[in-house]
């Protein structure tokens, strides 16, 4: 493998020849189709979606160091970043856990960003307490038969395959009677029905099953033994939240000190609110420390110095972080920030309006921060329940 | 030094615990506030950790240091507080000798730093005039005189100036109280006539004094920095003061809160373990959380210093307010979880409380450090 330095040099010029200037501002909802989709496609013929999988499932094959220097580069130039419940979840969970076949199957469309993937785990009476889920599968020759209803699917609606958690065996204790299937939602029994949330936004689903059909051979895992797969992802799930630095910050068209300094004002260089300057300070600190916490777990791990997983502690103080970041910016705009949509109220504040709304989902999606709170005081601190 | 401690610093902390647990358990610390002891630490202790290389870990090896960096005394400072000990580490190696080492001109430098290394020779940096760390509210005044200077005013909080052999004192040679031009600093001989040194005992067991400078004659030759310019002396020791010290805060923190955990895990009300019940597990989580981002902030600030960044002074101020709120917040949940025998003296948990209280306080709070951190990013 190349040097660090000489893969880098690879990499600039490789993006100078394949990422267009107007794709150069991160990952906004807004950049336009057709050069993205251009862009997509140059990743994936490098692997570079999935830069540490292996090349025969469509990866990068890149160790570790390779795959940072690639992402430290990227992220450089402002380049867009491309994953997907496919890539950060389904994918690693595969690799672990999927038959050699699953894997051929399933991989390199991932790695391609082909096929778009949602996540059946939460249902109306299953949420925090996700090993009472009812959803059935029952086997009918080399088919399960799927009945029941997810709630909280993102992207559901846009989804062309379900990586879901159904009850497998009735009779079993709750945690052993759960196996992980895969399915495709474009099929007769699936029926997807948005959810307005209290932000305007419709990204998560209600899901209903009635009569859906799965290939038994897409049971990820031992049948009844799906549990210990959905709790994997689910750490796939949190340290992903947990090591994205910054949180939402990088996807806002303004940053929070901007916002700050623009609505409060400086007076002789320092915020003339001496509260909110406070705050802004323990933010930016508070971003810091999560970043560094995660970097210094994942090089502890590495080294062999801690087998402690503190993918739930990241979960719970990035989401403490995202949400607070929301709050100091609706402190400084005031009234300002209350606004819902048309005159009298700039993009920027709009836009901020609705990640405060939005980002208060993410003390409760993924495991609540009580759910996180309870893991840690059972997993990491060992307490005896 | 990165994130985490390499093979050699791993073996630097297992020698460091083994030494403080043997040689320095909770109660030694306890015996030294029992008594009044007059020096407030044991000096045969300091002098063995002199051998061992700690007191001068950062010091170059031609005045007899072990020329390590930051990385290396931050471990031996975890240590320390980890069992309390009491040895004098940020006022003779943090404050007084990062003084003389970054602004001590060579032969002042070899003059007096080699018994520092030794155990030998106590240090002190005189600046404080007030309850609250105010860097620059400096009144203490230092006139020209002949050749040297005469100093007079009167110094508060001066950590270990009961027994320190030279005083590092701050005083204005021009401007005004609250300025950060004019201040000069002069390393002051304990007993140079119209020096006046008053022990004063802290709710730590541990020991400062106020210093009253009547007319305190000094030689030109025991400046350190330049005249008027103290304060591009001053910025740079107290962050790295400051930054040692969060090492120390480290150490009480794992030890307040492993023994409050392992509390949790055994004490038994309403039939069951306490730790069984919801609302203190969240608590402990949540405070697990902020010693793991506290160690994560002050592994960065000390590898800043190690590394030659340019960003010491935000991580300085980033790792003291977290750690000043840590440390209000593990020593008082480590009190309360404790319940009634956590109020007890013979209790343990009370002595980390306190010592974390003046921790807390010491070289700037957390408002302090969050108002410094926000005008160095340019808010």
């Amino acid at each position: 493998m190349a040097s660090i330095e000489e893969f880098k040099q690879e990499v600039r010029s490789w993006v100078d020849e394949n990422l267009p200037a107007e794709l150069r501002v991160g990952n906004r909802r807004d950049l336009p189709g057709e050069p993205l989709g251009r862009w997509i496609q140059a990743l994936a013929s490098r692997g570079w979606i999935t830069p540490q999988w292996p090349t025969e499932y469509g990866g990068g094959g890149l160790d570790r160091k390779h795959a940072a220097a690639l992402m430290a580069e990227l992220r450089a130039v402002r380049a867009p970043i491309i994953g997907s419940f496919g890539t950060s979840m389904l994918g690693p969970t595969l690799l672990e856990f999927g038959t050699e076949e699953q894997k051929q199957e399933f991989l390199p469309p991932i790695s391609r960003h082909e096929i778009k993937w949602c996540q059946g785990y939460s249902e109306p009476g299953a949420g925090s307490d996700l090993a009472s889920l009812q959803t059935r599968a029952a086997l009918e020759g080399d088919e399960y038969v799927i009945t029941g209803q997810k709630i909280w699917t993102t992207g559901a609606d846009k989804a062309d395959w379900i990586f879901c958690l159904v009850r497998t065996d009735p009779d079993a204790s709750k945690h052993d009677g759960i196996s992980f299937i895969l399915f495709p939602m474009h099929q007769p029994g699936v029926e997807v029905s948005p959810l307005r949330l209290i932000d305007g936004s419709a990204d998560f689903s209600q899901v209903f099953f009635d009569g859906a059909r799965a290939k038994a051979k897409h049971v990820v895992g031992p049948v009844n033994g799906g549990w210990t797969v959905a709790k994997r992802l689910l750490q796939h799930e949190r340290s992903t939240d947990g090591g994205s630095e910054g949180g939402i910050t990088g996807a806002m068209k303004e940053t929070l000190v901007d916002v700050v300094k623009r609505e409060v004002g400086l007076e002789a260089g320092a915020l003339a609110d001496p509260a909110i300057r406070q705050r802004l300070a323990a933010q930016e600190m508070e971003a810091r420390a999560l970043s560094l916490t995660m970097r210094r777990a994942g090089e502890e791990a590495r080294a062999g110095q801690t087998t402690r997983d503190i993918g739930s502690l990241g979960k719970y103080r990035w989401a403490n972080m995202v949400k607070n970041e929301q709050d100091i910016a609706m402190t400084a705009l005031g009234s300002q920030g209350l606004g819902w949509e048309g005159p009298g109220f700039e993009d920027g504040q709009l836009e901020r309006t609705r990640a405060w709304l939005s980002t208060r989902a993410d003390s409760i999606w993924g495991g609540t921060n009580e759910v996180q709170l309870n893991v840690i005081a059972k997993r990491v601190l060992l307490i005896p329940e | 030094m990165g994130l985490i401690l390499s093979e050699d610093q791993l073996i630097l902390r297992d020698m460091a615990k083994s030494f403080c647990d043997e040689k320095s358990p909770v109660e030694r610390m306890r015996a030294l506030r029992d008594t009044r002891d007059e020096t407030g630490f044991t000096r045969e202790l300091w002098k063995e950790m002199g051998e061992l290389g700690w007191i001068g870990i950062l010091l170059p090896e031609d005045v007899g240091g072990a020329d390590m960096g930051y990385a290396e005394l931050g471990i031996v400072l975890e240590q320390c507080g980890r069992v309390l000990a009491p040895e004098p580490f940020v006022s003779t190696v943090l404050l007084g000798g990062n003084a003389i080492l970054l602004g001590g001109s060579e032969p002042l430098q070899k003059d007096l730093l080699p018994d520092v290394c030794s155990g030998d020779r106590i240090l002190a940096l005189a600046f404080q005039e007030q309850g609250r760390f105010a860097p620059y509210a400096v009144e203490t005044r230092a006139t020209r005189d002949g050749a040297g200077f005469r100093l007079r005013g009167e110094k508060q909080f001066v950590l270990d100036g009961h027994v320190a052999d030279q005083i590092v004192t701050v005083a204005r040679t021009a401007g005004q109280a609250g300025e950060r031009d004019g201040l000069s600093l002069f390393v002051v001989d304990a007993t140079t006539k119209g020096v006046a040194i008053q022990r004063t005992q802290m709710v730590d067991g541990r020991n400062a004094a106020r210093i009253r400078l009547d007319d305190a004659n000094v030689d030109s030759e025991r400046v350190l920095g330049e005249i008027d310019g103290g304060a591009d002396l001053l910025d740079p020791v107290f962050d790295r003061a400051t930054i040692g010290l969060c090492a120390e805060m480290l150490g009480s923190f794992e030890e307040a809160f492993e023994r409050t955990l392992e509390y949790l895990k055994t004490r038994e009300q309403f039939g069951v373990k306490i730790g069984t019940f919801q609302a203190l597990r969240h608590r402990a989580a949540h405070m697990f959380g902020e010693l793991e981002f506290a160690r994560s902030i002050v592994r960065d600030a000390l590898s800043s210093i190690d590394d030659g960044r340019d960003d010491v002074a935000e991580c300085a101020s980033s790792a003291k307010a977290r750690c000043s709120d840590v440390a209000a917040l593990i020593g008082g949940e480590a009190v309360q979880m404790h319940g009634g025998i956590g109020m007890t003296d013979e209790e343990e948990i009370g002595l980390f409380f306190k010592r974390l209280k003046a921790a807390e306080f010491t070289l700037g709070d957390a408002t302090y450090h969050r108002d410094r951190y926000a005008s160095l990013r340019g808010y």
